[in-house]
C-alpha cells in the first residue's frame, strides 16, 4: 500500500487513489496521416519498465485530480510527483522520458504540438 | 475432587510464576474441566494438570503435545468456543484462559486417544513427500474421489458451525513516527529512547504483557533488578507518557510499501465477559515514519526419532512453563541440545524441584560458567552426544542418548537409555525476521550463531536484539537505544540518548554447533519419523528425498515437501529443513537461499479483515425519493449498481410475467409512469462546453439550440461504445448531460479525466447532480392529458414544446425541468424537480392519472418498452468490443468533426471485419418461444458439437404489445444476413429454437407515436 503525495493534499493511502497507467501517450488526431500500426502504438502498446516508469494518477477519492508521478516498479519509490501537462525535473524521471521507445513513433510525431498531459 | 482432575496431577510449581494464585479459573477442553489461574494460557494451564496430549497431526495422525510457549507453536492447535462464536487452529500456547473457557482439540476421530486415522503413520511409507502428486495423479478421472477423502482426512480445524459470525470487529488507522513491534527488552528499550524526543511512539506485543522473554527468565539483572521489575518501572513509565500508545496482545502480522503497518488487536478474547460496547479485535491499519522490529527469536528444535512426541518440547518453552507460569512441564527431565542455551533451563528447572537427569550436548567439548554451574548442580553432562531416539505411548517415556560424530550425522558408540517424563531439545535461535523479510528487506547467514540475520533494509526499518541477531542482553540494550536513536534522526527528530542499564545474566556462548539431522543408529529411513516441520508432518527423510528425486531449488523442495507451508509458515522448521536440504546438496546454506515470508505473521481472523463492512455496511444501498411510495405499492426490487430500483409492481394475484405485461401494455394504452431518478446527471458549464461536448460524443453539439435535448453515444479512443444518454443545452454555455443509472460515476470520471489530461484548455466544468433531482418519467398516449391535469402551466403543445426539448416549469406547484424525450417510443416527458419534491411530484402523476388509468411501471417493463423500439442498453447490447458500426448507429457518428473519442479507431481496417458481431433483431418461428438471454446462435443446428456459433442473444422478451417473442444479439456479420434463419440449440435435448434475424426496431417501425 504505497503512500502517495497529492500535491492538493498531501500524502495520502494508496488506497484514495486510481492510476492511470503510463504517462506522456500524446495522442495522435484523426487527421494525422498515420496507418493502422502507428495508431496502434499510441492506442495499446504500454511501457512496462523494470525501473523508473512514469505514470498517471488521480486522487480519485480526494481531490479528484490527476497528476503524474515518477515512480521505480523496483522498489516502488516515488522518486517525483509533476503536475499533468508538465515534464519530470528529476534526473531519473528526466532519462525515462527521454529514453522512452515512444519518443521516437510516429504516432508520439503525429500529435498535435499543443497536446498535453497524459496521452 | 469430583470432576476435577485429581490433585496429584498438579505440575505447579510451588511458588512463583506471573500467575494470579488467588484467582482460580475453570475450563473445559475435550469435555474434561480443568483448573488453572488468571495469566495462564491453556497450554500453561494443561501443563499444570499434568496434560500433555493436545492433538492429532495433519498428515499421520501422530498424538502431539505441546512444543513451543509463543506464537511459534506447532502443534497445540485448538479450536476455542461453541456454535457460531468457534473458532479453530488457534495456538494454545497464546489464548488466556478465563472462567468457562471451552476448549477443543482437532483433527481427530474418535477421541485424541484413540484415532483412527493414525493408521495413516502405519501407511506412512506409502505417504512421502509429494505423496500428493505420486499417489493421485493416476486415473485423473478418480481424483474427485481421492479429493473428497483427502479433504476429510487432512486438514487442521473445522470452522464454526454457523457461518455468521456474531462478533464485532473494528477497524482504525493511526499515524506515528515510530512503531516497535515487540515489546521485549530491547522493545522496551527502544521506546524509551523514541518516547523521550515527543514523537508519537506505538509499541505493539503479541503476549497478554509486555515483557517479552524476560517474563521467563529468573537469572536476569537488569538496573539492579530482577527483570520483571525492571520491566515493571518501564511499562509504567512509557505509559505515564501522552505520546506513546502500548497495545499488549496485538500482533502485527503484516508490513507493507512505505511502512505501512497492520495489526490485530485482540481486544475481548482473554475475557469472559465481554464488555458489549468493545469489539472482539481491532485491526490496526498503521502508517509509521519509522519501524522498529524487536520482534525476538524463535528457538529451534533438534530433528531426531520421536522428537514430535507429546512431552518432547523446546528448552526454552520448558523454563517459561516454570518459570512465568509455575507450570513444570516434566519431573524427569532429559535435555538434548547443540548450545549452550538450555543449559540455563537445566538449571532454572532444578530450582523448581525438577530433576534433570542428563544433558545431552552433540558439542564434543562444550566449556564455560554456564556447563560448570550445570555440573556442579549434580546434572550429568554428556558431551558429545545427542538424543537419538524419544519413544512412549502418547507421551514420551524414555529415550536412547548416543555417542555421536561432530555434525551427530551418525552413531559412534552405544547407545544410553534413560526414563524421562520430559525431554526438552534445544537446536540454536532463529531470529524472527518475518516482518523484516515481508518489508522486502535482505537476510545474511551468521556462521557464527547459525542463523539469518536482517542485512540490508528495503522500507525505512531496523531491527534491533534477538530479531537482528544480538542476543545477549547487555549488547541488545544498547542496539536498542542506538536504533531508536537513529530512527529519529534519520526523521529529524532528536532526544539525548537514555542511559543504558546495566544488565547482568549467565554467560553464554550464542555459538550452537551445526547438526541438522541427528541419525538413530539405524540404515537411513528405518527407525522412527524425525520432524522438521510438526505441523505439515514434514520429516528430515522427506526433504533428503526430495533431493534424491531431483528437487534442488529452495523453493521447490518447500512446495514438494509442503515444509514451511502450514499455518505456522514454518517458524520452527525453516531453518533446520535449509540445514537438511544444505547437507544433501552438498552445498553451504547461504548459497542454497531463503523462501520468504508472506503476510500474515501469524493467522489472523477473516472477522478482523472484514471489521464493519459487512451485511448491510459492505456496500451503501441507494433509494430514491420516491421509495416509500413504491414500498408501499409491494414492488418487487432489483439491484442496479447501489440502487434498489422498483423491478415490477404485482398485483394480487399476478405472477412477475403478468405484473410486467400489464405495465408494458398500459404504457402504449394509457400511460406508465418510471421513477427514473437513478438515471446519471451531470451538469457541464463553461464556455467550452459545447465543444467539450463535441469532442467526447460521436455527433454534433456546437449548433443545439437552447432547451434543446439531444441523444448522444460516448465512445472509447478504441473506438467501443462506453455510454449514452440525452444531453440538453439549459443555455449558451451550459448543459444537463444523463448517463445510464450504474454508468454514472464512471462517466463522470472519464470527462474529467479527458478535461484534466488532454483538454486542459478547454474552460469547462463537470459536477454531479444525480441526486439533486427526482425525476419521474410519464409515458403513453395520455401523458400530456395527465401532465396537463396535474397542474402544469406551460404549453404542452405539439407546436409549443416539441420532441427532443425542454421547458422549466411548475407541475402540480414544484419547480420541474420537464424533457420531452421517450425511451419508450411513446409520448413521453421526464419531469425532473429537486429531489426532495420527487414522492410530491409521483402522488401528485399518479393522483392526476387515476381517473386515466395510470400504472407505474418498473425496470423490467421499461426493459421491454425499450427493447420494443430497438433502443440499446449499454452494458447488455455492449460489453467493451461493440462499436457504434457493429450496433448500426453510424447514423450519429460525424463524418464532418474534426475529432471526437474514438474517430480514428473506428476508421482502423479491422473494425470493418466481416468478422465482427454486429446488432440484429430475432423474430421467433414459434411467437410463443422467448429465446434465453446469452443463447448462441447457428447456422445449422444439425453440425456435431463444436458448433460454429454465430454469436449470442444480448435482450430479449415476450413483447405483449406485438403479442410476439423479440430478441436482440450480436450475430458475426449480422448486418448482411437479415432475412436468414439461425438457430439457438438449447440444453436437456430441447428442439433448437429456430428465428429470423431481423431489424432491431420492432414496434411502430416509422416513429409515429412520439407525439401522441
Amino acid at each position: 500500500m504505497l503512500l502517495i503525495n497529492c500535491p492538493h493534499c498531501g500524502a495520502r493511502d494508496e488506497a484514495e487513489f486510481s492510476c492511470g497507467g503510463e504517462a506522456h501517450i500524446a495522442r495522435p488526431l484523426a487527421e494525422n496521416s498515420i496507418n493502422d500500426t502507428q495508431f496502434a502504438d499510441y492506442l495499446f502498446f504500454r511501457h512496462n519498465p523494470k525501473g523508473i516508469f512514469l505514470e498517471r494518477w488521480r486522487h480519485a477519492a480526494g481531490c479528484r485530480k490527476w497528476f503524474n508521478a515518477v515512480r521505480d516498479t523496483v522498489t516502488d519509490e516515488i522518486i517525483e510527483i509533476y503536475p499533468m501537462g508538465g515534464l519530470p525535473k528529476s534526473k531519473a524521471g528526466k532519462q525515462a522520458h527521454a529514453e522512452n521507445w515512444r519518443r521516437a513513433s510516429a504516432a508520439e510525431k503525429a500529435a498535435m504540438p499543443a497536446t498535453k498531459g497524459k496521452k | 475432587m469430583g470432576i476435577f482432575s485429581s490433585q496429584k496431577d498438579t505440575m505447579r510449581a510451588p511458588s512463583t510464576g506471573r500467575i494470579n494464585r488467588s484467582k482460580p479459573v475453570t475450563f473445559t477442553f475435550d469435555g474434561k474441566r480443568y483448573q488453572g489461574f488468571e495469566g495462564d494460557t491453556i497450554a500453561s494451564a494443561l501443563l499444570a494438570n499434568n496434560v500433555h496430549l493436545v492433538g492429532r497431526s495433519f498428515k499421520y495422525h501422530r498424538p502431539r503435545g505441546i512444543m513451543a510457549s509463543g506464537s511459534e507453536e506447532a502443534n497445540a492447535l485448538v479450536r476455542v468456543g461453541k456454535g457460531a462464536y468457534a473458532e479453530p487452529n488457534l495456538r494454545a500456547t497464546q489464548v488466556e484462559i478465563y472462567d468457562g473457557l471451552y476448549a477443543e482439540s482437532q483433527n481427530r476421530f474418535p477421541s485424541l486417544k484413540v484415532d483412527v486415522g493414525a493408521v495413516n503413520s502405519l501407511l506412512s511409507r506409502f505417504f512421502p513427500a509429494g505423496f500428493y502428486y505420486k499417489t493421485f495423479m493416476w486415473p485423473a478421472s478418480l481424483w474427485m474421489t481421492y479429493e473428497h477423502v483427502i479433504r476429510n482426512a487432512a486438514g487442521l480445524g473445522r470452522v464454526a458451525d454457523d457461518p455468521n459470525d456474531p462478533d464485532r470487529y473494528e477497524h482504525t488507522h493511526a499515524h506515528c513516527e515510530v512503531l516497535i513491534a515487540g515489546g521485549g527488552a530491547a522493545g522496551l528499550m527502544a521506546a524509551l529512547q523514541a518516547a523521550k524526543s515527543g514523537a508519537r511512539v506505538i509499541l505493539a506485543d503479541e503476549q497478554n504483557e509486555l515483557g517479552g522473554w524476560l517474563l521467563g527468565e529468573s537469572d536476569v539483572m537488569i538496573d539492579n533488578k530482577p527483570a520483571d521489575s525492571w520491566i515493571a518501572a518501564q511499562v509504567a513509565a512509557l505509559s505515564a507518557m501522552d505520546n506513546v500508545t502500548l497495545l499488549p496482545r496485538t500482533t502485527v502480522f503484516g508490513y507493507g510499501d512505505h511502512n505501512f503497518i497492520t495489526m490485530c488487536e485482540r481486544v475481548t478474547d482473554h475475557m469472559g465477559t465481554r464488555p458489549a460496547h468493545l469489539p472482539r479485535q481491532r485491526l490496526w491499519k498503521i502508517r509509521a515514519t519509522e519501524v522498529i522490529l524487536a520482534t525476538g527469536a524463535h528457538e529451534r528444535p533438534l530433528v531426531f526419532s520421536g522428537n514430535d512426541l507429546p512431552g518432547v518440547m523446546l528448552s526454552g518453552a520448558g523454563r517459561t512453563y516454570a518459570n512465568r507460569f509455575g507450570a513444570l512441564p516434566g519431573r524427569r527431565v532429559i535435555i538434548t541440545t547443540n548450545n549452550d542455551d538450555a543449559y540455563r533451563t537445566a538449571i532454572a528447572l532444578q530450582k523448581q524441584g525438577v530433576m534433570v537427569r542428563s544433558i545431552a550436548d552433540i558439542r564434543a567439548n562444550p566449556k564455560g560458567p554456564l556447563i560448570s554451574a550445570a555440573k556442579e548442580a549434580g546434572i550429568e553432562v554428556l558431551a558429545g552426544h545427542a538424543v537419538t531416539v524419544a519413544a512412549g505411548n502418547l507421551r514420551v517415556g524414555r529415550v536412547e542418548i548416543c555417542p555421536v560424530n561432530a555434525d551427530a550425522s551418525s552413531v559412534t558408540g552405544e547407545a544410553l537409555h534413560r526414563d524421562c517424563d520430559l525431554v526438552l531439545m534445544s537446536g540454536g535461535l532463529s531470529p524472527a525476521v518475518h516482518l523484516h523479510s515481508q518489508a522486502r528487506g535482505k537476510l545474511k547467514w551468521d556462521e557464527k550463531t547459525l542463523c539469518f540475520r536482517p542485512s540490508t533494509y528495503h522500507e525505512r526499518e531496523q531491527s534491533a536484539g534477538a530479531a537482528n541477531g544480538t542476543f545477549d542482553i547487555a549488547k541488545l540494550l544498547a542496539e536498542a537505544v542506538k536504533v531508536a536513536s537513529k530512527a529519529l534522526t534519520r526523521q529529524g527528530l532528536s532526544a539525548e540518548d537514555v542511559s543504558v542499564p546495566e544488565s547482568s545474566a549467565p554467560k553464554q556462548s550464542f555459538a550452537p554447533i551445526a547438526a541438522w539431522k541427528i541419525a538413530n543408529g539405524l540404515p537411513a529411513g528405518q527407525g522412527d519419523k524425525a520432524f522438521v516441520d510438526f505441523q505439515n508432518d514434514v520429516t528430515g527423510s522427506d526433504i533428503q528425498l526430495a533431493v534424491r528425486e531431483g528437487y534442488h531449488s529452495v523453493e521447490h523442495v518447500k512446495r514438494y515437501t509442503t515444509n514451511g507451508m502450514a499455518t505456522d509458515q514454518g517458524k520452527t522448521s525453516n531453518i533446520n529443513a535449509l540445514g537438511i536440504l544444505a547437507n544433501s546438496l552438498q552445498n553451504e546454506i547461504p548459497n542454497v537461499g531463503t523462501t520468504t515470508f508472506r503476510m500474515p505473521y501469524t493467522p489472523t481472523s477473516i472477522g478482523a479483515i472484514a471489521g464493519r463492512d459487512i451485511k448491510g455496511l459492505f456496500d451503501p444501498v441507494r433509494r430514491t425519493r420516491m421509495d416509500s411510495w413504491h414500498q408501499q405499492a409491494g414492488a418487487t426490487f432489483e439491484h442496479v449498481g447501489q440502487w434498489m430500483r422498483a423491478w415490477y409492481y404485482p398485483q394480487a394475484g399476478e405472477s412477475m410475467e403478468d405484473a410486467v405485461n400489464r405495465e408494458v401494455v398500459a404504457a402504449r394504452t394509457t400511460a406508465g409512469l418510471l421513477d427514473a431518478s437513478t438515471l446519471g446527471k451531470i451538469d457541464i458549464r463553461g464556455k467550452d462546453a459545447a465543444e467539450f461536448l463535441n469532442r467526447v460524443y460521436t455527433n454534433a453539439w456546437l449548433k443545439l439550440g437552447i432547451g434543446r435535448c439531444r441523444y448522444g453515444l460516448m465512445l472509447k479512443d478504441d473506438g467501443m461504445v462506453m455510454d449514452d444518454g440525452v444531453t440538453t443545452r439549459l443555455g449558451e454555455n451550459h448543459f444537463h448531460m444523463t448517463t445510464t443509472t450504474g454508468g454514472a460515476a464512471g462517466v463522470l470520471d472519464w470527462l474529467e479525466e479527458w478535461h484534466q489530461t488532454e483538454w486542459p484548455e478547454l474552460e469547462v466544468y463537470m459536477t454531479s447532480v444525480t441526486e439533486q433531482w427526482s425525476v419521474a418519467t410519464l409515458s403513453g398516449p395520455l401523458a400530456r392529458q395527465i401532465l396537463s391535469e396535474a397542474g402544469c402551466d406551460t404549453d404542452l403543445s405539439d407546436g409549443a414544446f416539441p420532441f427532443m426539448s425542454m421547458k422549466e416549469s411548475h407541475v402540480a406547484g414544484i419547480p420541474a425541468r420537464l424533457f420531452r424525450i421517450s425511451f419508450t417510443g411513446e409520448l413521453s416527458y421526464e419531469i425532473n424537480v429537486p429531489a426532495r419534491y420527487g414522492l410530491a411530484l409521483w402522488t401528485a402523476l399518479m393522483k392526476a392519472g387515476k381517473p386515466h388509468g395510470i400504472t407505474p411501471y418498473g425496470t423490467e417493463a421499461m426493459h421491454v418498452l425499450r427493447a420494443e423500439k430497438g433502443f440499446i442498453i449499454v452494458g447488455q447490447e455492449t460489453d467493451g468490443t461493440v462499436t457504434s458500426t457493429d450496433l448500426g448507429m453510424q447514423w450519429i457518428v460525424s463524418a464532418k468533426k474534426p475529432d471526437f473519442i474514438g474517430k480514428r479507431a473506428l476508421e482502423r481496417k479491422s473494425m470493418a471485419s466481416t468478422d465482427r458481431k454486429q446488432l440484429v433483431g430475432l423474430v421467433t418461428k414459434d411467437p410463443k418461444k422467448v429465446i434465453p438471454e446469452g443463447a448462441h446462435a447457428v447456422l445449422d443446428p444439425t453440425e456435431p458439437a463444436p458448433m460454429t456459433m454465430l454469436g449470442q442473444v444480448t435482450s430479449s422478451y415476450w413483447s405483449p404489445n406485438l403479442n410476439h417473442s423479440i430478441a436482440m444479439g450480436l450475430l458475426k456479420n449480422g448486418h448482411a444476413l437479415k432475412g436468414q434463419t439461425v438457430y439457438f440449440p438449447m440444453l436437456d435435448g430441447q428442439e433448437p429454437i429456430e428465428a429470423t434475424i431481423t431489424d432491431t426496431v420492432f414496434y411502430d417501425p416509422k416513429g409515429e407515436r412520439i407525439n401522441g
